[in-house]
């Protein structure tokens, strides 16, 4: 039965991780010998046909829907175009809004829920998927018992691929009750990489002495096409904002590459970044913990090491 | 007003992770168990909070597990709540979950539900939106700041890059993170209080689980760090682009 896949767009472009979300939605559709179709809520400049490189055979698209922070109308959007479509797996990304709206498209469905996943479904025995647990420091497979699954996919977790083809779009009007949230006011801070979202991140602890020394930080940063992120220590010491707190208790990344610069790795720390592909750690004590779960390191003087670094970044080009 | 804050019970954060019973069962010996930080620090203290500024709140707390949950739920009583209410299961099964709190909450007739933004342990943070489609409420995520005036709630909450704030009739569930309180410790008096107020234990609300945990991992072990001498930079920016592929 058909795959369905929630977009998310921002902007007048369609998000990563949807795109991501839609790689691995049509891999189970093709593995299934069916259809994927991709749903957008809301209006868009992005060219939805153009989802069609990515395996789409249908956009549905709900153009006077606006109500894009209420989770209750959406849910009811996706569970109504699920319907329609008569899908058996509904995919989102593992993102803010994934993780508020696809569990009440679940109870929408009578579907099974996993969140977070990180394989495609393995269904030589039932049907499996894994998902990290602990954060990330272990690994769970969690058999899904309903016909219906719905499943949200961890960012970087699945690779994008390119392939031919263009989608047909269709304009959907739904009847969903009017909203009671208001949207009362929106701050973004704009021009800098989201965090959650990020490919490369550079971060910075305690070791940096102060906040005042956090221009190789965003240099490096600009230079990589990389977001900034923080120890916890550094967040509560006021030297960075608490949104690039990155760990148990703050956000949980997995970006390409994670490069750490003056921070110990204490446990808590690790368990929300020891997802990220390579990890580089720079720290003046070879004995601190985050060696341990490193690709590459050095042992040196941040404040030595990191022009030197910033240099190499530039030459090589 | 009555509030319900739902709290999970998890390991310590600097638990050792294993797993016993052929990588089915957590290996729980000697681990000593928390109340989710999210749950305690954020969803927890602002309920008190709440509480402490307007005598008429009524505030419960709601844990669904075992028997061996009571000291985590004695220690949210003595932080501030009134009465604690632990449903009897076990399952995993987020929406088994979910189901007995919805239960739980809708006989309780409670205007306000906080969670946390995610357990340490499970990492589903679904049970807020499970919990709220169920009893057809209101639900917004990442809740950093929370204001209630009659029966409109303003909430802040993390967006992508940045922040919103909404404005909402009650009903309402909410999931909590840093922002919305600073963690408390339980004071002696707190602690006193505790002993008496009643925890109350109701059996499972049947309810069919759709998702079953089968097989715990732990990931394959770093193959090791690369060393790279401080004094030749150039041949770490070389390897990051060549052979990690990830500049
Ligand atoms: C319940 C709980 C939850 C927590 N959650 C989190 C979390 O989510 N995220 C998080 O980050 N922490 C968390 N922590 C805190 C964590 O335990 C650590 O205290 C914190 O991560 C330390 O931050 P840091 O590495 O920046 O600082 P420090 O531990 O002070 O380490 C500084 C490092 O910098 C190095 N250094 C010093 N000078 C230099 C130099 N000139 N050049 C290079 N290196 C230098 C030092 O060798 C040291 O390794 C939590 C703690 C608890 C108890
Ligand atoms: N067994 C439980 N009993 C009560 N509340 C829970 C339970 N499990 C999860 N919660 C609440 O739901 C939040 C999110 O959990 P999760 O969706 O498992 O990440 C937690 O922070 C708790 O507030």
């Amino acid at each position: 039965m058909p795959v369905l896949v929630f977009i998310e767009h921002q902007d007048g472009s369609i998000k990563k991780q949807s795109v991501e979300a839609l790689c691995y939605g049509s891999a189970i559709a093709q593995r299934a010998g069916t259809t994927l179709t991709a749903l957008v809520l809301g209006t868009t400049s992005a060219d939805l046909s153009a989802l069609g490189t990515y395996g789409v055979n249908q956009v549905m698209q709900v153009n006077a829907f606006t109500a894009l922070s209420d989770t209750k109308a959406m849910a009811n959007a996706v569970a109504q175009a699920a319907g329609s479509i008569t899908a058996d797996t509904i995919v989102f990304s593992n993102t803010i809004t994934g993780k508020a709206v696809a569990p009440r498209v679940a109870v929408r469905l009578g579907a099974g829920l996993v969140t977070g996943a990180i394989s495609l479904p393995d269904t030589t025995n039932g049907y499996r998927i894994q998902k990290n647990v602990f954060s990330g420091k272990a690994l769970t497979e969690i058999l899904v018992k309903s016909p219906i699954r719905v499943i949200t996919l961890q960012p970087n977790a699945f690779e994008i691929v390119h392939q031919e083809g263009i989608a047909t779009v269709t304009q959907h009007a739904f009847d969903i009750p009017a909203s009671t949230i208001t949207v009362k006011e929106v701050q973004k801070s704009s021009g800098t990489i989201p965090l959650a979202e990020a490919e490369r991140v550079i971060s910075g602890g305690r070791g940096l002495k102060g906040p005042e020394h956090w221009g190789m930080i965003e240099e490096l940063a600009q230079l990589t096409g990389a977001a900034t992120a923080c120890s916890r220590a550094v967040a509560d010491a006021h030297w960075r904002p608490h949104h690039e707190h990155v760990g148990q208790t703050g956000l949980a990344i997995a970006p390409n590459l994670y490069f750490a610069v003056g921070i110990s790795g204490a446990i808590q720390h690790l368990a929300g970044v020891n997802r990220s592909k390579t990890i580089v750690v720079i720290n003046k004590d070879p004995e601190a913990p985050f060696f341990k779960a490193a690709d590459y390191g050095i042992v040196g003087d941040a404040f030595e090491v990191m022009p030197k670094i910033i240099q190499a970044v530039k030459e090589l080009g | 007003m009555k509030i319900l804050v739902c709290i999970s019970r998890t390991p310590d954060t600097t638990a050792k992770i294993a797993f016993t019973d052929n990588n089915t069962k957590f290996a729980s010996d000697g681990v000593q168990w928390i109340i989710n930080p999210y749950d305690e620090w954020y969803a927890l203290v602002r309920a008190i909070e709440l509480k402490e500024k307007d005598a008429s709140v009524v505030l419960h707390v709601i844990h669904v597990g075992g028997a061996e949950s009571e000291a985590i739920i004695r220690k949210a009583l003595a932080l501030g709540g009134d009465e604690a209410i632990r449903v009897n299961s076990e399952d995993q099964d987020p929406q088994v979950v979910a189901h007995q709190i919805a239960q739980v909450a809708k006989e309780g007739g409670y205007s306000l539900i906080l969670t946390g933004k995610e357990t340490i342990d499970h990492n589903g943070s679904s049970m807020g939106a499970l919990v709220a489609e169920m009893l057809d409420m209101n639900y917004v995520a990442l809740a950093t700041r929370l204001e209630i005036e009659g029966t409109l709630a303003t909430v802040h909450r993390e967006i992508e890059g940045g922040e919103e704030i909404v404005s909402t009739p009650l009903p309402l569930v909410l999931s909590c993170q840093k922002g919305m309180a600073e963690a408390r410790i339980p004071n002696m008096r707190g602690i006193m209080a505790a002993r008496t107020r009643p925890l109350k234990v109701v059996d499972a609300y049947p309810f069919a689980s759709t998702t079953s945990n089968e097989q715990f991992t732990l990931p394959p072990p770093k193959a090791g760090v690369k060393l790279i001498p401080a004094d030749n930079p150039e041949l770490l920016v070389k390897l990051l682009r060549e052979e990690a592929k990830a500049l």
